[in-house]
């Protein structure tokens, strides 16, 4: 993901009100300028320096020990793994610690988008480092009360320990001389073999407020004085209120006000008419009786056919070159053994199973918003920018997500709640129902891959991908459109590029007036597929295994160990004949994962998954239960795109509106998935994301190995193979 | 509009609504029952799975005209504290993970296992594949209702687990 929103400065410490006086609060902040890690610092330090503190641990007099997560809660885990880092070093028992989520604050928090998977590898060093100064502080502190050594004491269960005499003191009744103590400039972390709870399959506290339906979604937070809205936007992005007829919608009881809206997005506004009544029901009635003429003129009305023509065009053009070595037009062209391939993937909706929703609430020059909100801070510039009010006027409030997958990390519908509060004068929930959920964008951009290469004794000698497809960095106004698309290669496995002598990564931008956002596992959630099933077309053209291909061209201990782990455990080399048996590498957000799919016939001649097998290297992590679930719902969330749903669009709309039109994977289509989790010690990568890319690849390797057929296109039924 | 009975968890709530509001929307808005969710609005997803007297019913496509003094149950009324046998397998399998159509699959699998104890996979599938989970929590789901009829049949044996 390469939108950054850095915009940090000094200010003046504005007194951490929400905690109390008696309370040690430690955190670290991010000086001017800082990249990676800020520096670790307590409330009272940053009083006297005149800067705010990130209040990632409180302890009160009581010891009652409150973390924050400043990251979206919206199924990864967040919620449990941010605290888990946190309270290993701290050494506090997690049952005994409440987690709150850190409102919307980059100047507080660095940057909390939650995308990229980068979550924990983003922040777990600074986080790990927090808690160990925490720990050491309040250690000081005990020690100082007893007269001994620092070195003599020990922290565990929240208390400090007199190794010698057995003597203890609570975390609570150390907070005040703890908060005093010089911060230790180094601390000394545990290693990985002393974690108690970093590893451990510790439950996520999120859960049991998920099974007894009191956990709080966007959708299901409710304000004093609240009104409610729905908004009938234009089907073609683009298009400008011509007229309105609002006389029927306002005539019914309960409906409070129409007003037009035009909300931005990207480089253009998308208008609506928002229906605002006393309850969504109300609202969802009235906008039904909304007459609109739409002023459609001047912007493209696509159909797919219309895209994907102009795409496989565009693999005529030369491209923006991303990443090269070598010549790779000068191998290709004298090799014998030449392959050109066309490789094409859909584009998709994200649909959340909580639709968006956004509350806003404007009162003059101050704003305040809550919502399932995948990027609180940039929620909140955002909104001080358009609105031109003070940053520290707007107040981003965290709710649990339904569901984010890069959709609502997209502020279009959080700026448009606070255009109707404004207007209203009123807090006011927008809701999107499902149908403009899905039919509203942004979208996953679908693309058209044109892969080329060449073998020569038995290897690949050159290689080149040509990716026609919508750049999501060029949709601003005045966005540079002669500059190459930095995540054409993203997803290929690092080692391949120090194997192929000759390669080429190149993208030709698509004009397209269709909006399109950040997919799970972003360009990788297609590009995996080109990469993939064309390594997997070469290695066939080269008369070898598609295993040991691989292993051949990726050298390096991490990506052997993926591929042994692999051959153990589909037992490769003795694998049956009668089974068709896929395999597909791809690296994304610094993980490197690994996927074996296997296909048989089942009795009425239909093509059944029976089983797939992930193993993902992510370096170093923290809860293996989560990482597990990430990987399950990766490979389930991959299939749907795979092999069940698409977008399409016609005289510049969305064609699929809902579930009816758009069906999901079902339980009943959901294959045997084993998961292993590779044990090292390198830096942690993301989770969240990397096992999607792989899967559609080594499924469509598998269906070859079965049958000989190639499936060059997605989505595909797998009935129809 | 028109003022209803709703008896929902064993409680009575008198509404005021227009006789076509979906039940979902007066168990959200009106009884302000969070737990039961909005995702399709036309039957696709069960997110809003609650039970009317016993037997699961798609509350966004039941109009609330329907249903009036009639027994409805939702996640609230499966147990507030988490102490049913399938809230406790889903903790235990860590089944949720954004959470948002959790409620809707447990009212559809409490009522698969009142009607059928020991489900086989093939009577999971039935009972299940009329929801939708975006997060892909599937392989749970079957496993912790699998689980979930093991604590109702051999209670103490699956507690010193």
């Amino acid at each position: 993901m390469s939108l950054t929103n850095k915009n940090i400065s000094r200010r003046k410490f504005v007194t951490v009100s929400s905690l109390s006086s008696m309370a040690f609060t430690i955190g670290f902040y991010f000086p001017a300028a800082s990249k990676g890690i800020g520096e670790i610092i307590t409330a009272q330090n940053a009083d006297e320096k005149g800067i705010e503190l990130s209040a990632w641990i409180s302890i009160d007099a009581a010891g009652i020990v409150t973390l924050l997560n400043h990251r979206s809660e919206m199924g990864q885990g967040s919620f449990q793994t941010v605290p888990q880092i946190i309270a290993e070093e701290l050494e506090v028992d997690l049952d005994k610690v409440k987690i709150t989520f850190a409102p919307g604050n980059s100047k507080k928090f660095g940057s909390q988008i939650t995308g990229g998977s980068s979550t924990v590898r983003g922040s777990y060093k600074a986080l790990l480092q927090t808690g160990a100064a925490a720990r050491e502080m309040l250690i000081a502190a005990a020690a100082k009360n007893w007269n001994v050594a620092p070195t003599e004491c020990y922290a565990a269960l929240g208390m400090v320990i007199h190794r010698s005499s057995g003597k203890k003191l609570g975390y609570g009744t150390l907070v005040a001389a703890a908060a005093k103590m010089p911060i230790p400039k180094q601390v000394v972390l545990k290693e990985r073999k002393d974690y108690k709870l970093i590893g451990n399959p510790l439950q996520r506290q999120d859960i049991p407020l998920k099974t007894n339906g009191k956990a709080i979604f966007g959708l299901d937070k409710k304000i004093p004085g609240m009104l409610y809205a729905v908004v009938e936007r234009n089907p073609r992005f683009q298009g400008k209120i011509k007229s309105l007829d609002d006389s029927a919608a306002k005539a019914m009881p309960g409906v409070k006000q129409v007003v037009k809206v035009a909300m931005p997005v990207f480089g253009f506004t998308r208008e609506g008419v928002a229906v605002v009544a006393d309850s969504l029901w109300t609202a969802m009635q009235a906008r039904k009786l909304l007459k609109i003429e739409w002023d459609d003129e001047g912007f493209e009305h696509l159909s797919t056919e219309k895209l994907y023509g102009r795409m496989r065009e565009d693999l005529n053009k030369p491209g923006l070159t991303q990443r090269k070595g070598g010549n790779f037009d000068a191998h290709f062209q004298n090799s014998a053994n030449q392959l050109d391939l066309v490789y094409e993937t859909p584009y998709e909706s994200h649909s959340c199973m909580e639709p968006l929703n956004c509350i806003a609430h404007v009162q003059g020059d101050h704003c305040e918003v809550w919502g399932p909100i995948q990027g609180p801070d940039w929620v909140q510039s955002d909104i001080s920018q358009r609105l031109k009010i003070p940053i520290e006027n707007v107040t981003v409030n965290m709710t649990f997500l339904g569901g984010g997958f890069g959709r609502k990390a997209f502020t279009d519908y959080t700026f448009e709640a606070v255009l109707i509060s404004k207007e209203m004068k009123a807090p006011v929930q927008v809701v999107w129902t499902r149908e403009d959920d899905m039919t509203q964008g942004p979208f996953r951009p679908g693309a058209v891959y044109g892969c080329k290469g060449s073998i020569q004794n038995g290897a690949i000698e050159s290689f080149q991908v040509k990716m026609a497809a919508q750049n999501m960095d060029q949709q601003a106004a005045g966005a540079d459109k002669t500059k190459f698309n930095g995540s054409t290669s993203e997803g290929f496995a690092e080692a391949y590029f120090k194997s192929i002598p000759n390669y080429r990564f190149a993208d030709i931008p698509t004009e397209s007036p269709i909006p399109v956002m950040w997919w799970r596992s972003v360009y990788s959630s297609t590009n995996g597929f080109a990469f993939e099933s064309f390594i997997d077309e070469m290695a066939h053209a080269a008369k070898k295994d598609p295993l040991d291909f691989r292993r051949s061209h990726l050298a390096g201990k991490r990506y052997q160990v993926v591929l042994d782990q692999l051959e153990k455990m589909t037992n490769w080399k003795n694998r049956s004949k009668n089974d068709g048996w896929g395999i597909a590498i791809t690296e994304c957000f610094k993980t490197i994962v690994g996927e074996a799919v296997k296909v048989s016939k089942n009795a009425e001649g239909k093509m059944v998954i029976d089983k797939v097998i992930a193993v993902m290297d992510c370096g170093w992590y923290v809860n293996p239960d989560i990482i597990q679930a990430q990987i399950e719902g990766s490979i389930v969330m991959a299939l749907g795109a795979a092999t069940v749903h698409e977008t399409h669009f016609e005289d510049g709309k969305a064609v699929e509106k809902n579930f009816n039109t758009y069906p999901m994977p079902r339980i009943n289509e959901i294959p045997a998935i084993e998961v292993h989790i590779i044990d090292n010690q390198e830096n942690a990568g993301g989770v969240g994301e990397p096992a999607l890319p792989a899967f559609a690849p080594a499924l469509c390797n598998a269906i070859f190995n079965l049958t000989g057929k190639r499936i060059r296109k997605l989505p595909f039924k797998l009935s129809e193979v | 509009m028109t003022t209803y009975n709703l008896n929902i968890n064993g409680k009575n709530f008198s509404v005021q609504a227009d006789p076509k509001m979906p039940l979902l929307w007066a168990i959200r808005d009106l009884a302000n029952l969070t737990g039961t969710k909005y995702g399709c609005g036309i039957a696709q997803c069960g997110a809003c799975t609650v039970h009317l007297n016993g037997t699961p019913v798609r509350s966004c496509s039941v109009p609330v005209s329907a249903v009036a003094n009639q027994k409805i149950t939702t996640i609230e009324g499966l147990s507030e504290d988490n102490t049913h046998a399938l809230q406790q397998a889903w903790i235990k399998e860590q089944v949720p993970q954004c959470g948002y159509c959790q409620s809707g699959h447990l009212m559809a699998a409490a009522a698969l296992l009142k009607r059928i104890p020991h489900p086989t996979d093939k009577e999971i599938d039935t009972a299940m594949q009329g929801l939708i989970c975006r997060c892909g929590t599937y392989p749970r789901i079957r496993k912790a209702i699998k689980t979930a009829a093991e604590m109702i049949s051999k209670p103490v044996a699956v507690n010193q687990k």
